[in-house]
């Protein structure tokens, strides 16, 4: 499978909050249905019915990699993601720490940080969802779909029939 | 493991908490959630307790599977004695509670004891304590749910909660979570608001190690392409259980004005499609919220459109509140339904019970047994919006005697109005028919009266039998995992083999209350979805334990004898209208005036409904009087409970 420069795309818009990417996350990964150990995050608003899922965007410039003592976290160019070499981690968490998407998690029962690796280019969150809240993309098309949307959104402003966007 | 999940009791009255695991045998007998919290109740609670006494047992559970790598396993089930009926009380809820509380450690609670104060339960990865709720006493719903969270200063908790009616022992409170998730039905937030327990709050991080996860992550994969491919299951997720208002109305199947009337006239205005458009604006093109790892996604998300509370978030309104703020009082105007349903939401009452039971009293009112003088001047005619609305909130704080009395419950209320006001009363032991009419549909009828809770919809109802599907797909399905040599129908007005089907719905539902998944995910709506034969495999993935779909349909068999024993202990009776398997009177007497041709006319036949009753017992194991026949126990080998062994 050609999967470099493919990246998550999430649309919060469409998410209805159900938490299967999280559970199927933290089966895939380590065998235990636990959100703890998942690497997509659902935060939710229940109180105005809002749900956003929230995981590592593979920067290109990645904060993690950039603070990382031990030199630990590196880019991996083949599956285009940042993914941590355990034999060097020292658990110092300052990647948690420095994370602006809070991407970078520890899990306090094996003591160790983890984060989404694609699942090496078949992201089960992806695979799961029904709704396609998260989709699997050339990291080129992610403009193009979202230029799409938002012109169809212009477009029913003029009061002309609705266009069918991906 | 899920199968070391715990059960925990907890006493109120002392603040003791023991925890005990939950032996191997015992899952193998009764599986778990709705299974063996019956099995609980029918040892934890003695013959005649007062529902809301201190010693009725509440309890609270998650099913084996929840939280596991299956598919929404989001059902939380709460039972008890109900203080409705007098009877059996169960209720079922979706969400995210159960799963939170199976990463805390448990599978249930069994709650005795009442706290002097108002308090709540918060449980973390295995400990249980018993929190102060003197400042949420009196909030809403949702307010005390989001109180918990800033209390605990975790956004993760997840509870389940009474709001005002439970706290003023309504005895149709329910108990929620979420904006609009309910265990709707026999009065459980009563129970909690008996005890001084206004919440139970749960947070989780403890690993439920699935037994063979590659496997169950491909099943599941598989297990959800067959559920969303089903077109039921689909629309579902665009409509929600709205989807079946119009057709069930047009072919005259909504119980309107009471039970005068069969159809619900001029009611487009609260078809789902309408209240999309009239809530697009503000809740754009996506409206859909799904329970803990469901992709059917049912839940509606609204914002009232109009009027004083313009602008307020709820969810819903499900199929069940169009009848009980549209048909059954004649206002069938989304406005109406949206404010009702938001507001049975936040006081946290059954909107079923509410509605039938407001309903019942419009026509006591426009029939002079009630009278303006006991509504405070309320004009409580049928298709008056604003009396209904009023009612709701009066019934919730007890203002007024009719409301205060509606409060008690349909049978204590009957007999305080007096007259003929009883005849009136849709009811099947104490608790309210759902706003379908059964008069042309003899097995959902049957359903009803035999139901374990109570008039109910959920509990063994083949709505597959209004699909008129071909006989030889009938035995495809109602023949398995047990043969079954009878003839059956693909009539829905027939009385042929439906009780055989109603017999095997009943194993099916349980089923799934016992494997803790919602049951959109089984033959309910659909005809083509999973049953016993699929279940194995999911256990299996997922826990370890081998069954056969056979040893499964035994399991629910013997549970749901179980919870035949509760109500024959608490006085259920073949034939008493009060606390039996029989339906009021106007089955048998009024016909259908409206509908289709083939409904209008139509009555339950009494002679062939007797027959009927006769044949489901037959199929139960029961005698002639629907008590259970000493080799029916010990086939089930319940013969010996209560056991007292957990």
């Amino acid at each position: 499978m050609e999967t470099k420069d493919k990246v998550l795309m999430i649309n919060p818009e469409k998410c209805t909050g159900c938490r299967l990417c999280e559970l199927v996350c933290a089966v895939k990964h380590d065998g235990f249905s636990n959100p703890a150990r998942s690497r997509i995050r659902v935060m939710k608003w229940e109180m105005d019915g809002v749900y956003i899922p929230m995981a590592c965007q593979q920067c290109q410039d990645a904060p993690c990699m950039g603070v990382c003592p031990a030199n630990a976290i590196s880019r991996n160019d083949e599956l285009n993601i940042i993914e941590v070499d355990y034999d060097k981690c020292i658990g110092c968490r300052s990647c948690v720490a420095v994370c602006p998407f809070g991407a970078m998690g520890f899990n306090s029962i094996d003591r160790k940080v983890f984060k989404c690796d694609l699942c090496d280019g078949d992201p089960q969150c992806v695979r799961f969802c029904e709704v396609q809240a998260i989709e699997y993309v050339d990291a080129d098309d992610v403009a193009v779909l979202k230029k799409q949307t938002a012109a169809a959104k212009l477009h029913a402003t003029s009061g002309k029939v609705a266009l069918k966007t991906a | 493991m899920a199968l070391d999940r715990k059960i925990a009791y907890i006493n109120l009255t002392t603040g003791d908490v023991e925890v005990k695991p939950i032996p191997l045998d015992v899952r193998k007998k009764y599986i778990g959630g709705r299974g063996l919290d019956a099995y609980l109740l029918l040892n934890h609670s003695k013959k005649g307790c007062d529902p809301l006494g201190p010693a009725n047992p509440l309890i609270v559970s998650g099913g084996i599977l929840t939280a596991t790598c299956a598919s929404a396993t989001a059902r939380t089930h709460i039972m008890a004695k109900s203080p409705l009926t007098g009877l059996l009380g169960s209720a079922n809820m979706g969400g995210f509670f159960a799963p939170e509380m199976a990463w805390a450690g448990f599978h249930h609670l069994v709650i005795k004891g009442k706290a002097k104060t108002p308090v709540y339960l918060f449980i973390k990865n295995g400990t249980i304590e018993i929190r102060d709720a003197q400042d949420i006493w009196g909030k809403t719903t949702t307010d005390t749910q989001w109180a918990i969270q800033e209390e605990l200063n975790d956004q993760e908790v997840k509870s389940l909660v009474i709001g005002p009616a439970g706290e003023n022992l309504v005895v149709f409170a329910n108990v929620m979570t979420g904006i609009k998730n309910a265990g709707g039905r026999t009065g459980m937030g009563a129970v909690m608001g008996s005890k001084n327990l206004k919440a139970i709050a749960c947070r989780g991080t403890m690993d439920i190690k699935i037994a063979h996860p590659v496997e169950a992550l491909e099943y599941n994969k598989r297990f959800i392409d067959q559920i969303t491919s089903a077109k039921v299951n689909k629309t579902q997720g665009t409509l929600g259980t709205p989807m079946i208002w119009g057709a069930t109305n047009s072919w005259g199947g909504v119980r309107t004005r009471n039970f005068q009337y069969n159809q619900c006239e001029y009611a487009d205005d609260i078809e789902p499609e309408n209240i999309d458009e009239i809530c697009e604006e503000t809740m754009g093109p996506y409206h859909m919220a799904g329970c803990f790892g469901c992709q059917v996604h049912c839940r509606a998300q609204y914002r009232i459109p109009s009027g004083p509370l313009k602008g307020t978030y709820d969810e819903g309104p499900e199929y069940t509140s169009q009848g009980a703020f549209g048909g059954e009082p004649d206002t069938p105007r989304a406005e109406t339904v949206l404010v009702g349903n938001h507001l049975v939401d936040q006081y946290g009452m059954d909107n079923l019970e509410v509605g039938s039971l407001i309903s019942w009293a419009m026509e006591l009112y426009e029939k002079g047994i009630i009278t303006s003088k006991d509504t405070d001047g309320l004009d409580l005619r049928f298709g008056n919006d604003e009396a209904l609305l009023e009612m709701v909130e009066r019934i919730c704080y007890r203002k007024g005697k009719v409301a205060d009395t509606l409060a008690m419950g349909g049978i204590p209320a009957s007999k305080i109005f007096g007259k003929n006001s009883f005849d009136y009363l849709i009811q099947v032991k104490g608790m309210s028919n759902l706003h379908s009419d059964e008069r042309a549909t003899p097995a959902l009828a049957l359903n009803v009266a035999t139901s374990s809770r109570g008039s109910d919809h959920l509990r063994s109802r083949p709505a597959i039998d209004l699909y008129h599907l071909p006989e030889k797909v009938l035995h495809k399905i109602y023949g398995n995992p047990v043969a079954y040599k009878g003839k059956l129908s693909s009539e829905h007005t027939e009385y042929i083999g439906k009780a055989w089907q109603v017999f095997w719905q009943e194993n099916c539902y349980m089923g799934v209350d016992c494997l803790g998944i919602c049951k959109y995910h089984t033959t309910f709506l659909g005809a083509t979805l999973p049953n016993f034969e699929d279940w194995p495999k999911v256990l299996y993935y997922n826990t370890g334990l081998e069954f056969t779909p056979k040893e499964l349909w035994d399991i629910s068999e013997r549970c749901n004898m179980l919870e035949r024993l509760f109500n024959i202990r608490e006085g259920l009776t073949r034939d008493d209208l009060e606390k039996g398997d029989m339906l009021n009177h106007r089955y048998f007497d009024e016909p259908c005036l409206r509908g289709a041709p083939d409904v209008v006319g139509m009555m339950i036949n009494k002679k062939k409904f007797v027959k009927m009753i006769d044949e489901f017992y037959e199929h139960k194991g029961l005698d002639k009087n629907g008590n259970p026949k000493p080799e029916t126990l010990k086939r089930l080998e319940i013969q010996n409970e209560p056991s007292h062994m957990l």
